[in-house]
């Protein structure tokens, strides 16, 4: 009790008005930021990657299966509720396969062995994940 | 406790002065210029003192050395502020060799801004707005700084926007955490001063 009662007197005194103005628009910048970067906006594309080339795009309306080939053999991305996920690939480490489901626009799953990428974007492209 | 008594805050001019043999050469230093250059020296002790924090995230740093900053610039205008805060990022690469690596332009940047932005932030009413203000907003153009440098030469990625949030969050909690202590520092350095002038 003690305690807390002192670090009020060590905090208040030093704020004005004005700082606490400043600490009230901060935080409301915190939030804003947060809420506009880590929303990532909706997907309703996804964009199938092999060998670097684009392999085909998808929409995410339609539940499929699609089998990519690549060099080590073929990897089979599934579409299902607007998510995509890869959910096998020949890859040793399986990195891409326990990325588990993508949903927001500018997410990525890379198979980096087998070459093979699917990356989902909104119906505006807020930035190029891959090339810039 | 050394207490400067320069109150002038005009011209610390460095001449090159006449020297007595070839090989030796005199500056002439003013009072300014060793004010200014303990400071530093106070500002790049912290520097190093925070080097030894583990940082949870790389970049996120509790930036120790801006209380000094803060303090000069309240007391000796933006001037004496500007060459403390560059010459503690100069010799504090310097100190850790890695002066004109990547690390010292993200040092120097996130400087540069946040001076700029305390050149103005210093003209707001003292009435209402201390220290924590300055902090708080010069934290904030010190991480603007940095990832408009980050973005541009190191990471043309815009996947470093996923950061931004967790660094403006940082610089929120740290900018005020300097401040208070500014703050602090400053209120007790006067009440000092006030009874020392009353007794």
């Amino acid at each position: 009790m003690n305690s807390h009662e002192s670090i009020h007197a060590a905090i208040l005194p030093h704020l004005k008005s004005g700082d606490w103005l400043t600490l009230l628009l901060g935080g409301a910048s915190v939030v804003l930021l947060a809420l506009n970067l880590w929303s990532g906006g909706l997907a309703d594309k996804a964009i199938i990657r092999s060998g670097g080339k684009i392999f085909r795009e998808v929409p995410l309306s339609r539940d499929q299966q699609i089998e990519v080939p690549g060099p080590l053999g073929i990897s089979v991305i599934t579409i299902e509720k607007r998510k995509a996920r890869i959910t096998s690939d020949p890859s040793p480490r399986q990195y891409c396969v326990r990325q588990g489901w993508l949903q927001q626009a500018g997410e990525i799953a890379i198979c980096l062995p087998n070459q093979v990428s699917v990356e989902l974007t909104g119906s505006t492209k807020k930035y190029d994940s891959l090339n810039y | 406790m050394t207490v400067s008594t320069t109150e002038n805050c005009g011209e610390g001019r460095r001449e090159k002065g006449e020297g007595q043999n070839p090989s030796s050469i005199f500056l002439d230093t003013t009072a300014e210029d060793h004010h200014i250059a303990r400071m530093a020296a106070v500002a790049l002790g912290l520097t190093i003192l925070e080097n030894a924090i583990p940082s949870p995230l790389p970049g996120v740093k509790p930036g120790l050395a801006n209380i000094v900053t803060l303090i000069v610039l309240a007391r000796y205008g933006w001037r004496a502020a500007a060459w403390v805060s560059l010459l503690r990022v100069v010799a504090g690469s310097l100190l850790f060799g890695s002066f004109l690596a990547p690390g010292f332009f993200l040092s120097l940047s996130g400087a540069v801004c946040s001076l700029l932005v305390l050149a103005f932030a210093q003209h707001l009413p003292s009435r209402w707005f201390g220290p924590v203000s300055h902090s708080i907003y010069a934290a904030f153009a010190h991480i603007a700084g940095q990832m408009l440098v980050v973005y541009l030469w190191l990471i043309p990625h815009a996947g470093i926007a996923y950061l931004i949030p967790i660094f403006a969050a940082a610089a929120l909690v740290f900018g005020t955490v300097n401040g208070l202590i500014a703050a602090r520092f400053m209120d007790n350095a006067e009440r000092d001063l006030a009874s020392e002038k009353s007794t």
